[in-house]
């Protein structure tokens, strides 16, 4: 267990340095001038002009060096400050804040909401393999796989917003707002979280292990919450993580279409705008929490399943 | 059974009680623009059009100045000094009171960033008294006024500022006063008890800058927003048939205009420009792409700009056979496949633009189809913003379509100035000079009467049209989707204001 910990924090710490590193070789290998570049991120289009790129390169003669910038950079990153964002002048950590915060809200409430009607729907029709009902949700679950997110968004707001008033299109603000953007992605996850435990179901349910359990008179509740549940928990919370994470960075078109600041939406707008700072510590604190996540993956795999908690 | 009895019921009451939010005498309103920040040069504009932040200087609905935070101002007769007085009743929204010495404070802070007032001849800036600021010119400058009530040119309070001249609150004296800031996306503001004017009927607003047309038009129409700014153009067809809403559409000052490099061999001759500007399809482009048939321009500057504009100019049809004729003169004649070659060379130009504005991109696949009728070979080059800037500065530039603005300041000589003056600009004329329209550019930044004015932004406006060193296409229409609950709705068209104060609910 402390040696699982020890393994991942000194992970966390390689993958600072090189998060660091490579975003800052990067954003400067980047084509374009970065003056320029940020001038237009800063003063939008209708003024981005020689002067305008004349005074940001101005201002950032000092860190002409780039070695410098970077240790600098380093330095500060020892004192938890992440600098302050080249465009819009507030600090990259209350950026980071506001933006992923939202950005994990969305995420842990779409993983739930899927979790809920997921797993539990594919554990139905993979004890009954070829069933109707395992027939019925592989369709339901590749139409909603099929469908992008932007259609399965814009099909609830008509449906649920405009259509009953019920919830408020886009926006954020209050909890009322979380629950169509979620659940646009519920939706799609649900669709394959479903087939995942179904074929998990499946597999134990047609082990030696399992028609053993029955044969010594167990009940049908019994012999899946004993012998089932454990082995089809592990590669559905394994398949939970790795979503999990594609939720938090690759939802920029759920994102956009309900007006919901993201972290994705903020790292596309700072690579296009040459914010470096920003660059840097959103790839950092995203960096770090792909770590956190497959430790988190990994603890709950081990509490799960106590072979691998043999030594 | 019972508990999805209980948690239907629940659910029920949920919906009813989150459908009642939006009648809650809060004004949401949604647009595509971002708050960019707290400094005025960057994001001044969402505040100035919110009632968040006042300038000195307000403009009417002709762009006619008019007092703001400044009640009165006197010129000297050299025209080198401007002497503003100050209103003596004005709170900021942290209860400090305006002075000269602020006011001239924020200028300062102002004209040290790029912007509009580093093009302001300014010798200094001084506060004589409490009430009294003085502005002092190296040269007469006629926009001073419209200058001042550029959006960058705000009034914040002194706890506005850090040291350094970076602002990092917002601190206005404005109608409404921010309440929730949450940038990139989203402000609530409410109302300011100290406000010096009349007190609005609204006295709270929220602000969501929603970037997808289709966003903005669910929001319309779901009632969660009640005003809903810049509609795509399929969604303003159906917002239009909707009986909760109301549609409004005005032109404003901003034209779609293609930057040519008047030094590259392909474009040096007005020729040139003409043919590619007569194989241009206007109507094609308003009418299909736009769904505006009207945003046909004949001219570079919109109606709505007075004398700027020049009225009765036949509608530009697209015109091949004299745009090949033209071509022709200059030596250019058919090769392979119908595509045109001089000495050899075939005619392929490259064309900049950027994804900003999403209707440009669309604009330059038409002219590159459109170009090609006549054996233009256009290569698009689809990037950022910047790159027009930074082209016309290192002389790599060909073409560039843009969508500029002519009320950056509520004058249009202002803008003209930055672009079609000696040299060009970054955003207007490129390796191209005209000597008459500069002369006529310079007496009008020094002053002029107003006959002799009208007179000259005549003629000024006659050079842009036949020289062409750019190539206008389109012109604009803000549109805006509003609830029928809302009354005295109006649009301005220099978009200095969303005139939320004098706004009220309609009786239910």
């Amino acid at each position: 267990m402390s040696r699982l910990i020890g393994q991942r924090l000194l992970q966390a710490l390689l993958v600072a340095l090189v998060v660091g590193v490579l975003t800052f070789i990067l954003t400067r290998a980047l084509p374009g001038d970065m003056a320029f570049r940020i001038a237009a991120g800063r003063y939008g289009y209708d003024y981005v002009d020689a002067a305008a790129a004349a005074a940001v390169r101005e201002e950032l003669a000092p860190e002409g060096n780039a070695l410098l910038a970077l240790g600098q950079w380093l330095g500060d990153l020892l004192r938890l400050d992440l600098g302050r964002s080249l465009v819009s002048g507030e600090p990259v950590l209350d950026e980071i804040r506001h933006q992923l915060g939202h950005s994990l809200q969305l995420a842990l409430g779409a993983l739930l909401a899927a979790l809920l009607v997921g797993p539990p729907l594919g554990v139905l029709a993979g004890l009954r393999p070829g069933g109707w009902f395992d027939r019925l949700s592989l369709v339901a679950a590749a139409c909603l796989r099929a469908l992008p997110p932007f259609v399965v968004g814009v099909l609830l707001i008509l449906l649920l917003a405009v259509g009953a008033g019920w919830l408020p299109a886009a926006g954020h603000g209050t909890p009322a707002h979380l629950v169509l953007p979620a659940l646009t992605l519920a939706l799609g996850l649900a669709a394959v979280s479903s087939r995942v435990a179904r074929d998990s179901t499946r597999t134990v349910a047609g082990s030696a292990y399992y028609a053993f359990a029955r044969h010594k008179g167990l009940g049908e509740g019994q012999v899946f919450l004993r012998h089932g549940l454990r082995n089809v928990g592990v590669p559905v919370v394994v398949y939970q993580g790795v979503q999990l994470i594609y939720l938090i960075e690759g939802v920029v078109v759920v994102e956009t279409l309900f007006a919901w600041p993201g972290i994705g939406h903020a790292l596309v707008h700072a690579i296009v705008a040459r914010d470096v700072p920003m660059i840097q510590g959103t790839a950092l604190v995203m960096g770090l929490m792909f770590v956190l996540l497959n430790a988190g993956v990994d603890l709950l795999c081990w509490l799960i399943d106590p072979r691998r908690r043999a030594p | 059974m019972r508990i999805f009895r209980r948690f239907g019921l629940a659910a029920c009451l949920l919906a009813v009680s989150l459908s009642t939010v939006a009648r809650d005498g809060v004004l949401d309103i949604v647009a595509p623009w971002e708050i960019g920040g707290t400094d005025p040069a960057q994001a001044g504009y969402v505040f100035t059009r919110l009632g968040i932040a006042e300038t000195l200087v307000d403009v009417d609905a002709e762009a006619r100045p008019i007092p703001g935070l400044a009640s009165a101002w006197k010129v000297s007769d050299d025209q080198l000094t401007w002497r503003f007085t100050l209103r003596d009743d004005v709170r900021f929204h942290d209860g400090s009171v305006l002075t000269a010495q602020v006011a001239a404070h924020a200028l300062t802070a102002a004209r040290d960033k790029p912007g509009i007032l580093q093009q302001v001849p300014l010798a200094g800036i001084e506060a004589v008294d409490d009430r009294t600021l003085v502005l002092r010119l190296t040269e007469p400058f006629s926009p001073l006024l419209a200058a001042l009530a550029h959006t960058s040119a705000q009034i914040l309070a002194m706890a506005a500022f850090e040291d350094d001249g970076r602002v990092s609150r917002v601190i206005g004296t404005g109608p409404y006063r921010i309440d929730i800031f949450q940038p990139p996306q989203r402000l609530t503001a409410v109302y300011h008890e100290d406000y010096w004017g009349e007190a609005p009927a609204i006295r709270e607003i929220a602000y969501l800058a929603a970037g997808r047309g289709e966003t903005r038009a669910l929001l319309a129409e779901s009632g969660d927003a009640d005003i809903v700014f810049t509609l795509d153009p399929a969604s303003q067809a159906r917002l239009a048939r909707n009986p909760a809403l109301s549609v409004h559409s005005v032109p404003i000052p901003r034209t779609v205009l293609l930057k040519l490099n008047a030094a590259h061999p392909a474009l040096n001759d007005p020729r040139a420009r003409q043919a590619l500007s007569l194989a241009i399809d206007r109507a094609g482009i308003a009418t299909g792409l736009l769904r505006e048939p009207e945003a046909v321009a004949d001219q570079l500057l919109p109606p709505g700009l007075g004398a700027w504009h020049l009225d009765g100019l036949p509608t530009p049809a697209r015109d091949l056979q004299r745009a090949a004729a033209l071509l022709a003169e200059l030596g250019w004649e058919a090769g392979p496949e119908g595509m045109l070659f001089r000495d050899g060379e075939p005619l392929r130009l490259t064309l900049r633009t950027f994804p900003d504005r999403p209707e440009l991109p669309l604009i330059a696949t038409a002219l590159q189809d459109q170009w090609r009728g006549l054996g233009v070979d256009l290569q698009l080059a689809i990037g950022n913003s910047s790159e027009i800037p930074a082209g016309h500065q290192d002389g790599s530039l060909e073409l560039a379509l843009l969508a500029r603005n002519f009320a950056l300041i509520p004058n249009p000589l202002g803008t003209l100035l930055q672009d079609y003056g000696p040299g060009g600009g970054d955003w207007g004329a490129m390796n191209w000079s005209d000597a008459r329209l500069n002369e006529i550019l310079q007496e009008l930044r020094a002053g002029a009467d107003p006959a002799r004015a009208s007179a000259l932004r005549q003629e000024a406006a006659a050079i842009l049209h036949e020289a062409l060193p750019v190539i206008p296409i389109t012109w604009y229409q803000q549109t805006a989707a509003v609830s029928r609950a809302l009354e005295n709705f109006s649009i301005d068209p220099f978009e200095r204001s969303y005139r939320l104060s004098s706004m009220d609910w309609a009786a239910p």
